[in-house]
């Protein structure tokens, strides 16, 4: 595949290749993605940028196992996400992912200390002691007992953060995660996400659209009317 | 995976916690919705149990049963006769009595049986096996076997000889499981005694197989055949019971709106929630198996205080109902509520049912929609639409349907189907003609503010469709039943009038008493005139009809209210050669003007022409009148059944106490106009009661419909109106004008429920009425009545709208601010 040699293969925790996925619209079919490849070593972190529209999240959502492609291949992990079954799907997203999106997506009802430990308590896999470590460096211990309507919206995007990285994936997703934060806020809660995943041990598939914050991961790409268009290796 | 349920459905559950006013209200639907229709099923069952009681008393079903032809006593020597012939029969005699100094001052019905010859089966077969019990009933002093409901209701005690008001006393009270309601059993001998009739029987029972052939009876036992006996009361009570379902089953449907508009806006307010879910890596199954896991502990808590309030709101009608069906159809149902596991089960297995139709659509329109679209309100909305469409289609069917039932439907069960088409077509129908109302309100010229009102009010359907149905439902339903209510009020006491003619009626017991009354009143100068009737009960094509003899005087035709006749009826009446029939008579047997009608006498059969058609209200049975001297040549020991006076209406008390005096009768049996009247609209009242208690009940379940719906849509109403807020609009204003929408939405559901009313109470006089009791009603317009249910209506939603407008106008800019933080 593309040349890279069996050790690098074997880093390799996301694999996309060839990926097509259409839309039926009031226009027709609409190719959202035509035929992206790309991939992302384990540790690594990788920037996906592009105008609104270009297919990002859409990629994203792929990725994630919330949506369907029409051909290509995902694999996470070494597993391929093709012909899995919504029930395997779920599984998939519960253990092998962790989503932050950028309108937090909190759970209302339920306190901040119970949204951080939420998809690690689906998982099976709640750590306490790295759960607390989280909320410390997070800066959320204050905050726990809490509910999101009374968090500001970076200190909501943490909680989200704080999340996803409580259940331990190999690979996170970050749709826009600072989209909603003011600049200062934005960085504060970059910091702590390359941090964290870092000390996670996890890797890290980010769309944004602010080439600052792409700077600061590893590799970026850029997608335009679902073509890979350029990247930065 | 237990654990993994447990904690989806712990966050689940948790919106509950968040939200609890919300929760309530959901609760408060299931539990309203559960109670009404628990409550009616209690009535209905605790009288059918009664009935059943009854049936099932002798043989373990409906008895056949050999006597005299006019339902008279007869001596008991017809009874020798046919034992020595072999025949299997028991003798049995009947009549009422009333307690001294009781807690209940109803009569109680009185069975004098002679167990050693009884059928087998029946409730009292256990009893008759034990010789000890069986020599205790029959020997010295004897016993009275009662139920024991009968014994707490009249606040008796085991072991009592209680005193009856003419002196004489019970056998010892003893309690017999099974007995029904209002009824002691005594041994033969002690019925003669305790009802004054020696060596008289009223009835005799066969042995089921033997008279499965109905045998021909020996020339010198002048007894007739009759079938079925107390299964006539199941019969006769069916509408009746039809009705109080149907009242149940229309507050369970606004009931179960309350919980589909609770559930749906729990499930648009947890779309986010669904989504994260589903991110987080919970399956389509898990959810789905816990959002229904979810209802069902709903369901369960809402359903169990249903029934138990079912229970009470039944305890509390039951007395109602009861003497209802006592006045209606003497029908004997026990007072006291007594309830089996099975009706507390049905109870709960329909508030789990309807909560599954109710907040089942809400959890499968969540299934179906992508997880990506979750996110999108727009998807949402679009799915609303699509309802919306499909909800207009179905409701243009159902009325499709309604219509079909009108012109092809003949029988009672069709009328309801129709009542059901047409309530659920029109509900089904609101959405699109309340946005059709609203568009063409917009496309007016008008100030931004107004288009906004128009253009919002628009988008509030899809949230408050729902409890506007329910108010719809209600609101209809009680102009519907209140002008068939009051119709029949008007109607019935002005036939009252008319039909109760006479000043005094006097029940003689027997007919030398009649002959004594008859010399008696004769001297009396104060009496203008007495009308004599003879009244004997007989089958007609199978069904049991009231025969009724009048004399040939001047009043009844001054005063008999006809709905046709030929001209001049009465004499040809009186002539013996034709009949008069009552409403119900003519419409079950399809009797119209000149029709021949032949009767089966003793003396062979009776040809008679129908000569007109009169109301009889309230009466179960059919009717004929005929001439007191033809029914008189055919029934030859027909005994005078009754005796109306004419006198001076100052007179009147006088008379009627010199009667009591001189003949020993008890009120019961001498009896003036006024009392008579009075008895009548009570039981009329009675009637009633129930439905209106129902009717007020479904209507304040819309209320809180309205009020649930509003609460849940306070939160994204702040959304919708902040921008307003944001352009220079106080919160006043703000909160005023959702008033005003609100009003303004009532309003014109309100203007669609008075027409909807009208049909309904046209299918009610015209259709369900006529199936049920086989008369119609003239028609009447009261649009004070609908002009006050209007008033309520509206006063119920401005109720319901002070809550989430004053929320409004206490938020503060800081809340309002959010919203657009929200919006982002």
């Amino acid at each position: 595949m593309r040349g890279f040699t069996q050790a690098q293969e074997a880093l390799k925790v996301l694999d996309v290749e060839n990926l097509k996925k259409t839309y039926g619209g009031p226009q027709g079919q609409l190719a959202v993605l035509d035929g992206v490849s790309l991939w992302l070593e384990a540790g690594h972190s990788l920037a996906l940028m592009g105008e609104s529209g270009s297919g990002k999240s859409t990629l994203l959502h792929l990725v994630a196992g919330l949506d369907q492609a029409d051909s290509g291949d995902i694999q996470v992990g070494g597993q391929s996400l093709a012909g899995l079954d919504e029930a395997a799907r779920a599984t998939f997203r519960r253990s092998q992912v962790a989503v932050i999106f950028q309108q937090f997506n909190l759970i209302p009802s339920l306190r901040v200390v119970d949204n951080l430990a939420f998809q690690a308590r689906l998982a099976g896999r709640l750590d306490e002691a790295w759960l607390s470590q989280l909320a410390q460096q997070l800066g959320l211990s204050e905050l726990l007992q809490r509910y999101p309507e009374q968090l500001s919206g970076g200190q909501q995007q943490r909680v989200a953060v704080g999340r996803a990285l409580a259940v331990r994936p190999p690979l996170i997703l970050a749709d826009e995660p600072t989209g909603n934060l003011d600049e200062n806020s934005a960085d504060e809660v970059m910091t702590l996400l390359l941090d964290l995943v870092q000390q996670a041990g996890a890797s890290l598939l980010m769309v944004t659209h602010s080439a600052r914050l792409a700077a600061r991961l590893d590799r970026q790409m850029v997608l335009k009317a679902g073509r890979v268009h350029g990247s930065e290796w | 995976m237990i654990r993994h349920c447990a904690w989806v459905l712990h966050t689940l559950l948790s919106h509950w916690r968040r939200h609890p006013l919300q929760a309530a209200c959901l609760l408060v639907g299931l539990w309203l919705a559960t109670a009404l229709w628990t409550g009616v099923q209690a009535l209905n069952s605790q009288a059918r149990n009664s009935y059943d009681r009854a049936a099932e008393l002798f043989a373990g079903g409906a008895q056949t049963v050999l006597l005299a032809p006019g339902g008279q006593a007869f001596a008991q020597d017809h009874f020798v006769t046919l034992r020595r012939a072999g025949w299997p029969v028991s003798p049995m005699l009947r009549g009422t009595v009333e307690l001294a100094g009781a807690a209940d001052t109803r009569r109680l019905q009185l069975t004098g049986i002679e167990p050693l010859t009884l059928p087998a089966g029946g409730a009292v077969e256990a009893e008759v096996q034990d010789q000890t019990s069986l020599q205790a009933f029959m020997l010295s002093p004897g016993l009275t076997w009662i139920a024991a409901d009968t014994l707490a209701e009249f606040g008796l005690e085991v072991g009592a000889t209680p005193t009856l008001v003419d002196g004489k006393q019970l056998p010892p009270l003893h309690v017999v499981p099974g007995l029904p309601p209002g009824m002691l059993l005594v041994d033969i001998s002690q019925a003669q005694r305790l009802l004054d009739q020696p060596g008289m029987l009223s009835q005799l029972l066969v042995e089921p197989a033997f008279a499965a052939d109905l045998p021909p009876l020996p020339d010198n036992v002048p007894l007739v055949w009759q079938e079925g006996g107390e299964a006539d009361l199941a019969r006769l009570t069916d509408s009746f019971h039809l009705n109080l379902t149907a009242l149940g089953l229309l507050a369970f449907v606004v009931g179960l709106f309350i919980v589909h508009a609770a559930a749906g806006l729990a499930m648009e307010q947890r779309r986010g929630l669904l989504q994260t879910l589903r991110a987080c890596g919970v399956s389509l199954k898990t959810l789905l198996a816990v959002l229904l896991l979810e209802l069902l502990v709903l369901a369960l808590l809402g359903g169990s205080l249903g029934v138990l309030s079912g229970f009470a709101l039944a305890a509390l009608l039951m007395g109602d109902i009861a003497a209802s069906l006592r006045g209606l159809y003497g029908a004997q149902v026990a007072g006291q509520l007594a309830l089996d596991a099975s009706w507390w089960l049905t109870g709960l297995g329909m508030s789990l049912l309807g909560t599954l139709i109710a907040g089942g659509s809400s959890v499968l329109a969540a299934m179906r929609l992508p997880v990506l679209a979750w996110a999108r309100p727009q998807a949402w909305r679009e799915a609303q639409s699509r309802a919306i469409r499909l909800q207009s289609l179905l409701g243009v069917t159902l009325l499709a349907l309604a219509g079909a039932l009108v012109v092809w439907g003949d029988s009672l069960l069709s009328g309801f189907a129709l009542l059901a088409s047409l309530l659920l077509g029109a509900a089904l129908l609101l959405p699109l003609c309340l946005q059709t109302v609203l568009r063409l309100a917009q496309r007016r010229p008008a100030g931004p503010i107004r288009q906004w009102f128009w253009a919002d009010s628009q988008q509030q359907v899809s949230g408050l469709g729902i409890a506007l149905m329910a108010l719809l439902l209600a609101l209809s339903a009680n102009i519907g039943v209140g002008s068939m209510t009051e119709g029949f009020r008007q109607t019935f006491i002005g036939w009252l009038d008319q039909r109760l003619s006479a000043d005094i009626y006097v029940r003689p017991q027997d007919a030398a008493q009649a002959e004594a009354i008859n010399h008696w009143l004769a001297q009396r100068p104060e009496v203008s005139a007495q009308l004599p009737t003879w009244e004997l009960e007989i089958r007609v094509e199978g069904g049991p009809t009231q025969l009724s003899g009048v004399i040939d005087h001047p009043l009844y035709a001054q005063t008999w209210p006809l709905l046709e006749a030929i001209s001049d009826p009465w004499p040809p009446l009186s002539a013996g050669e034709g009949a008069l029939v009552s409403e119900q008579l003519a419409f079950r047997l399809k009797l119209s003007l000149g029709d021949m009608l032949t009767l089966d006498t003793p003396a062979g059969p009776w040809p008679l022409k129908i000569l007109g058609r009169y109301a009889d209200y309230g009466n179960p049975k059919g009717q004929l009148l005929v001439s007191a001297a033809g029914l008189q040549q055919r029934w030859p020991d027909q005994p005078v059944s009754g005796i109306g006076i004419l006198a001076s209406q100052q007179n009147a008390p006088q008379l009627a106490s010199a009667l009591r005096n001189v003949f020993g009768l008890g009120d019961s049996r001498v009896i003036d106009q006024a009392a008579l009247k009075a008895y009548s609209q009570t039981i009329f009242e009675q009637t009633f009661a129930a439905t209106a208690a129902l009717n007020t009940l479904t209507l304040a379940v819309a209320a809180v419909a309205l009020f649930t719906s509003l609460l849940g849509l306070a939160d994204s109403r702040l959304s919708q109106l902040a921008p307003l807020w944001a352009m220079g609009l106080r919160p006043a204003q703000l909160a005023a004008l959702s008033l005003a929408q609100m009003l303004m939405l009532a309003a014109f559901t309100c203007l669609l429920a008075i027409p909807l009313g009208l049909v309904l109470a046209w299918c009610l006089v015209e259709v369900v009425n006529v199936q049920a009791f086989g008369w119609r009603l003239p028609w009447h317009w009261f649009p004070r009545q609908w002009l006050t249910l209007v008033l309520l209506a509206l006063l119920a939603v401005l109720l319901a709208s002070i809550g989430p407008a004053w929320r409004i106008l206490r938020t503060g800019p800081t809340r309002l601010l959010r919203s657009f933080a929200h919006d982002a």
